[in-house]
């Protein structure tokens, strides 16, 4: 996978979203002891979280030697450039997060909400780490998956393609090929 | 004698009336079938002019996926275009706005926001869902009245069904025949979405796609068509 060696920068940034709604479940699983080592132990020194709606707000610290600074805010017109940032995406499973994180070739591991109803979103991130593409990992199971994690096995994603559809749509409704 | 005649009379017009119900209810059902069997079958080999699109927008990843179909399709043809969102949503139109800015070059090319109430919020119970739904096909009705689309482009959000259903009884009233084209969210990977589900076994799209081979094989009717994301 084609990503940035930063290793040698001395900020390695771990951007955390939940989207446009909440996800407290998610915050509160990065903001334990746990997930904080495990971060700093794979060489992370900065934590962003976007909370969005949420009510639980984590512990805003600053970097000290042996921990990685925590930092958050509410909701921003610029994920795209926190994603940028980012040398490691953790995110819920909406469908416009995780694409836009392969998009920009960011490593990503997708955190399932186990509380909404129709919980169809875990088929996705199942399916796309199935192909490699990202971790899947629950609230209660983040910090094994970090451990565990491999950045080198990841696969980049490869860009989707409308044409197919396109091209059936124009044919059925009988306009000519171009 | 004159009980007798009366009791003739009202059954005869007991049986008229019963006679126009019956033979209204065949036509119907006579018309319903042909509809029915008519769908999924493509329209006559050439059309040259441009068919009134109706674009219906969900909330996040639906929208991105749908402009993504949006920027291949030629706009040309596909004119003019008429985006319904949710009410509750209101940063769908934005981005259909901002498409229809950055994309089109000549000017004029028509395109018209339109807002709908919701027949199911995300996280509403399906119980009071039920109310809710009630008041959406009446908005929808207006809203279908005024615009009589001749295609239907749909990616999932519960909205699209009240009116992809009322342009399914335009269609067997013969008000507006419409192409009704309803592409399965990418995140559906093993079991189509409650609208997709509904439009797949009413027969109501003619057309749907899916995104991942797996779900095709469980539905057969479907049209794998890859990833548009």
């Amino acid at each position: 996978m084609e990503i940035a060696d930063d290793s040698k920068n001395s900020k390695r940034v771990v951007f955390v979203t939940v989207g446009t709604t909440l996800f407290d479940a998610l915050v509160r699983a990065v903001d334990t002891q746990e997930v904080r080592q495990e971060l700093y132990a794979k060489g992370y020194t900065h934590l962003l979280i976007q909370i969005g709606r949420g009510s639980y707000i984590p512990a805003r610290s600053t970097s000290d030697n042996g921990s990685v600074a925590v930092e958050y805010f509410t909701f921003s017109s610029s994920i795209a450039e926190s994603l940028r940032s980012a040398s490691l995406v953790i995110s819920h499973a909406g469908s416009g997060s995780i694409f836009e994180t392969l998009r920009l070739r960011k490593p990503l591991i997708v955190v399932v909400n186990e509380d909404l109803m129709d919980n169809h979103q875990e088929e996705l991130a199942e399916e796309l780490a199935e192909r490699k593409h990202l971790f899947c990992a629950h609230p209660r199971t983040l910090h094994q998956t970090i451990a565990s994690m491999n950045l080198d096995s990841l696969l980049p994603y490869p860009a989707g393609d409308a044409k197919p559809v396109s091209k059936l749509i124009n044919k059925f409704l009988g306009f000519p090929e171009d | 004698m004159m009980r007798e005649n009366q009791w003739l009379t009202s059954m005869a017009e007991s049986n008229g009336i019963a006679v126009i119900v019956v033979t209204v209810l065949t036509l119907i059902l006579v018309r319903l079938l042909y509809v029915l069997n008519r769908c999924g079958k493509s329209l006559r080999p050439t059309t040259v002019k441009p068919l009134s699109t109706l674009i219906v927008l969900g909330s996040g990843g639906h929208t991105a996926e749908m402009i993504n179909l949006l920027l291949e399709l030629q706009k040309d043809r596909f004119m003019p275009r008429y985006y319904v969102a949710a009410a509750t949503d209101n940063m769908s139109l934005q981005k259909a706005r901002t498409f229809e800015s950055s994309s089109s070059s000549e000017k004029g090319t028509p395109a018209q926001y339109m807002q709908i109430y919701r027949s199911r919020e995300v996280g509403q119970s399906y119980l009071t869902s039920v109310g809710t739904t009630l008041i959406a096909i009446a908005h929808a009705l207006w809203l279908m009245i005024k615009i009589r689309p001749e295609v239907i482009l749909c990616n999932g959000p519960g909205t699209c069904i009240p009116l992809c259903a009322i342009a399914f009884m335009f269609k067997v009233l013969g008000i507006r025949w419409s192409s009704i084209f309803y592409v399965e969210s990418i995140a559906r990977v093993k079991r189509l979405s409650l609208s997709g589900l509904l439009l797949y076994k009413l027969g109501i799209a003619d057309q749907l796609y899916v995104q991942w081979p797996q779900l095709q094989r469980k539905y057969p009717r479907s049209i794998y068509v890859g990833c548009l994301m």
